[in-house]
């Protein structure tokens, strides 16, 4: 396989390469970073890119591999979504704010893919603070979509998937805080997966709303999903969140048989609002796990329709909170201009931020304010109990749950610029499963007049494994997942 | 002003400081007194991602202060958000208990000139105390120094049940003597590890609502306390009798002026936006962990003063002493254990008389008393066993007190024994009664007074060593026998 083969495949070739001292760490990383050169100007995927910072770890990771033959994932590059604290790379959060913020502190991600040897290419672009569902949001420009330059890759880990989309990276983390993996992967033609609330430590991680944030992982298939679940997973005792299980190894069960499988069809899902070109692609997907020997199951989740509005009560309230510490006063953004402490807060966060943050803290104070506690943020937490409720009772007729991840498929940049509260609407298929906190992932499923649709699988609590299987029996049987841009085919090497 | 005519409500919510290692969410060390900001890590600082964990040690002295005022405990109970912007507050929020607070009701004991009252407990809970803002140290501006950031706190909250300023100081010492009794703050006050805010207000004797209150806060002496409440009463009442209403707002209280003012009125009160705290699960608290630490538990002081009145035969009085603070119950325990025969009424005695009178004459703490336990022990046990008189034991206190040393050798080396030797006795009495015999006449004469002049000076001659019992019985003898 020559070295430009390599690089479109995935984590599980690379380290296989790797591992035949085919070629090295530092080999892969310099290709993957001349790559990423010659797209940045037109994809602008990464916020922060440092040559000689990723150069370094790769050297690292080639000893680290000739130290210790067992290292099977040493020098498999990855992309950083810019909300994962790491030492000596500034991290962004896709903010003004942050626009010089070095933390002293890996996040617990970061420092288990270090562990085992993964070399950063770079902090990916993101929707500021990750609230956005297009990336249009970052203070660092747009991401576009590999498949169609005038579109949105998605968000708001739109930076994360576009790379792995375009052959920049075989793998990047990212957040998912209301479909901030999963919308971007199926907009991009990837597989992304958001695990269990509390499967993965949120230490390190800056928060949007913790209640919901999860952090997750975008690479070309289910079986490297698997493969870099099992490196972040895991108790985390710096973040109180964080649970304490002993479940055996995501890959380790890639293989059971899918065979008999229940599989949940939401009616809920299919209805109005769900284009019909990726109507059409979900539910030839579902046809495919039937004639693979699933049995499909219709549930009813009446109250995932009120998923959105109780998400944002939720999300804003304790992003509203959680961004109170940027202030101005011991890091990040401050006015240069102030005449008392109120203008060094008003200058400082009125500067820094940008207007989605800002509408979402304004909708999040006003939330929680006295008086309007009991009607918006009280009742917003009884629906977010009752579409737990939901799904627990439909997990008891079925496996897992088959949906589509978004109802359309990527949009033109711009398209929402004066309506936000439509683009929040396009979040439906999404938000519900981080309101119950469940795990699912997206995988590539078919196109809509060229443009990637993905398939969302949703698990019970704990049962990544599971959706794993599922994922990596269907692209065992189909070949979406290996679709690549064209427009992307032509980059050197 | 007619102070008579009105009845004054108070409240008091206390901050003790719980004596941790670190602090309350993180591991930085909480120790008093190191150079500004040394002491807070990235969570102090309130970094962006990081999070907080709860210090298991600060939640175990919520228990144990539950269980020593007979709160409920809350098996489930939940932190919350407080959010407010200041330069002392990192995150922009503090984390505390709202709607469910770990320690639920609960009361305490206190001791008014009045007699005795119940205080009853709304709750306690705990929190994070903020930063410090220095505005005085820079010119033109604050310095900020947050080694005290997310220190942790228990706010106790009482029902607004004392009625004068003597019961909200009466309680303050109380709840002190406790905390540290239990052992779960140091209560330094001037280090800020023990300090009141005190809820006041007043109202017609006869009046079933409460007037308007004004809260004043951070009062860090029980003096400072008792000051402010009396001024806030005074101002009050004079500013309703004079036709104006009080307005509810918080107040300082400015210990020089001897005086309390406005801070901030309701108006200006923020809205704090409390909602639970998403980086922290329910805290939860096992029946077993509430068991193992009710084994941990010193005896209280009110179940030791029980036991000091009814198996020991204290008075109330000696009793209410001896628990007053940890150190004096510790001293007397002590004292009990090391003093073998000694009455218990009697170490008592010693304790809060000699002891206590030396303590105060010296300006000291109790812990600091020159005369240890065990040295008072060895003092009581010569004293019961009737080697010494009680007249030359409060000598040997003194020399004890002043100049060290153990009672034994001191009372050998002085030659302090009584005479409790009979033929001894008797040679100094039979030379008396010879010297005097005008005075042994009147004495069978049944001028019974004048037995009183042979013991004194039958002492006198002894230089107070003789043993009064023997000497008494001797001399009767001698004197009637002829």
């Amino acid at each position: 396989m020559n070295l430009s083969d390599l690089l479109n495949q995935g984590v599980t070739a690379l380290s296989a390469a790797l591992g035949r001292r085919e070629v090295s760490a530092v080999e892969i990383a310099t290709a993957y970073l001349d790559r990423i050169e010659q797209a940045q100007p037109e994809l602008n995927a990464f916020i922060t890119v440092d040559r000689e910072h990723t150069l370094r770890d790769a050297l690292t990771a080639d000893s680290m591999r000739a130290a210790s033959p067992t290292q099977s994932l040493a020098g498999i590059p990855i992309a950083q979504k810019d909300v994962f604290c790491a030492k000596g790379w500034r991290t962004t959060a896709g903010s003004h704010m942050l626009e010089n913020f070095i933390a002293p502190y890996d996040s617990a991600v970061v420092q288990q893919l270090n562990k085992q040897g993964f070399v950063t290419l770079g902090r990916a672009n993101m929707d500021e603070f990750a609230m956005g569902s297009s990336n249009e949001n970052s203070y660092f420009g747009p991401v576009k979509n590999p498949w169609d330059l005038g579109r949105v890759p998605g968000g708001s880990s739109g930076g994360s998937a576009a790379a792995v989309a375009a052959g920049l990276a075989p793998a990047a983390t990212g957040t998912d805080t209301g479909g901030s993996i999963r919308q971007p992967a199926a907009w991009c033609g990837i597989s992304g997966i958001k695990p269990t609330y509390g499967r993965v430590s949120r230490f390190g991680m800056i928060a949007y709303a913790s209640s919901l944030d999860q952090a997750g992982m975008f690479a070309r298939s289910a079986q490297d999903l698997a493969i870099l679940m099992d490196v972040i997973s895991g108790h985390d005792p710096r973040d109180a969140t964080s649970v304490d299980r002993k479940d055996s190894p995501c890959a380790k069960e890639l293989d059971k048989d899918i065979r008999g499988l229940r599989v949940g069809i939401p009616k809920q899902w299919f209805g109005e609002g769900l284009s019909a070109g990726v109507k059409v692609v979900v539910e030839s997907a579902i046809q495919e796990l039937v004639m693979m020997g699933c049995e499909c199951v219709e549930i009813d989740l009446p109250m995932s329709e009120q998923a959105i509005p109780a998400y944002y009560v939720i999300a804003p309230a304790e992003a509203s909170s959680n961004l109170s510490r940027f202030d101005g006063v011991r890091f990040g953004h401050r006015a240069a201009q102030y005449k008392d402490l109120a203008e060094l807060y008003e200058r400082s966060r009125g500067e820094g931020f940008g207007p989605e943050v800002k509408r979402r803290i304004l909708m999040g104070s006003y939330v929680l304010s006295h008086g309007y506690y009991d009607a918006y943020y009280l009742q917003a937490q009884r629906v977010r109990r009752l579409i737990a409720n939901d799904f627990e009772r439909a997990f008891t007729l079925c496996d897992v749950i088959a949906g589509p991840v978004a109802p359309t498929t990527a949009f033109p940049l711009g398209s929402f610029g004066a309506d936000p509260v439509q683009m929040y609407l396009a979040d439906l298929y999404t938000i519900p499963v981080n309101l119950a906190g469940l795990p699912a992932l997206s995988i590539p499923a078919g196109f809509d007049a060229g443009m990637p649709v993905g398939l969302q699988l949703i698990g019970p609590w704990w049962q990544e494994a599971r959706l794993l299987q599922t994922a990596h029996a269907f692209q065992t049987t189909t070949d979406w997942h290996t679709k690549r841009p064209a427009l992307y085919s032509g980059l050197k090497p | 002003m007619t102070r008579a005519n009105w009845e004054v409500v108070i409240g008091l919510e206390t901050h003790a400081q719980l004596s941790t290692q670190s602090k309350i969410f993180s591991g930085a060390s909480v120790a008093f007194g190191a150079e500004p900001n040394t002491q807070a890590c990235a969570v102090d600082l309130g970094l962006p991602g990081v999070l907080p964990v709860p210090n298991h040690a600060a939640v175990e002295r919520a228990i144990r202060f539950g269980l020593a005022v007979g709160a409920h405990i809350a098996p489930v109970s939940i932190f919350a958000r407080k959010n407010y912007f200041y330069p002392d507050l990192p995150k922009g929020y503090q984390i505390s208990q709202m709607e469910i607070p770990v320690v639920q009701g609960g009361s305490l004991r206190i001791q008014t000139k009045a007699g005795e009252k119940i205080v009853n407990l709304t709750r306690a809970h705990l929190e994070e105390d903020a930063g410090k803002s220095l505005h005085e140290d820079f010119q033109g501006q604050s310095g900020i120094d947050l080694n005290r950031a997310g220190t942790p706190l228990l706010e106790i909250v009482t029902e607004p049940e004392m009625r004068s300023s003597e019961e909200a100081v009466a309680y303050a010492r109380a709840l002190h003597a406790l905390v540290r009794w239990i052992e779960i703050c140091d209560g330094n006050m001037q280090e800020g590890s023990f300090r009141c805010d005190a809820n006041v207000s007043v109202r017609p004797v006869g009046q079933k609502e409460f007037g308007t209150r004004c809260e004043i806060k951070n009062l860090n002496s029980f003096r400072f306390l008792e000051r402010a409440i009396e001024f806030e009463i005074k101002r009050q009442i004079e500013l309703i009798e004079e036709g104006g209403q009080v307005v509810q707002e918080t107040r300082l209280f400015d210990p020089d002026r001897d005086e309390t003012r406005s801070m901030r009125s309701k108006e200006d009160a923020h809205d704090y936006r409390y909602f639970p705290d998403p980086d922290l699960p329910p805290l939860c608290i096992s029946e077993e962990w509430i068991a193992e630490v009710a084994s941990g538990m010193p005896e209280l002081p009110e179940a030791r003063r029980q036991r000091y009145m009814n198996e020991l035969g204290l008075t109330e009085y000696d009793a209410g002493l001896l628990t007053a603070t940890r150190e004096a119950g510790e001293y007397f325990e002590a004292l009990r254990g090391a003093a073998k025969g000694a009455d218990a009424k009697l170490c008592a005695n010693w304790v809060n008389g000699e002891l206590s009178a030396a303590i105060n004459r010296a300006g000291l703490e109790l812990a600091d008393a020159k005369v240890n336990p065990t040295q008072l022990a060895g003092l009581l046990v010569r004293l019961t066993d009737g080697t010494i008189s009680g007249k030359i034991a409060k000598e040997l206190f003194e020399i004890m007190w002043s100049e060290g040393g153990e009672a034994d050798a001191l009372i050998e080396s002085r030659g302090l024994q009584q005479i409790s030797d009979t033929g001894a006795l008797e040679g100094v009495l039979k030379e008396l009664i010879a010297k005097h015999p005008e005075q042994v006449e009147e004495y069978r004469g049944g001028k019974e007074k004048v037995f009183g002049f042979f013991v004194g000076q039958a002492m006198k001659a002894t230089q107070g060593k003789a043993n009064p019992a023997q000497l008494n019985a001797l001399l009767k003898a001698l004197l009637l026998g002829g």
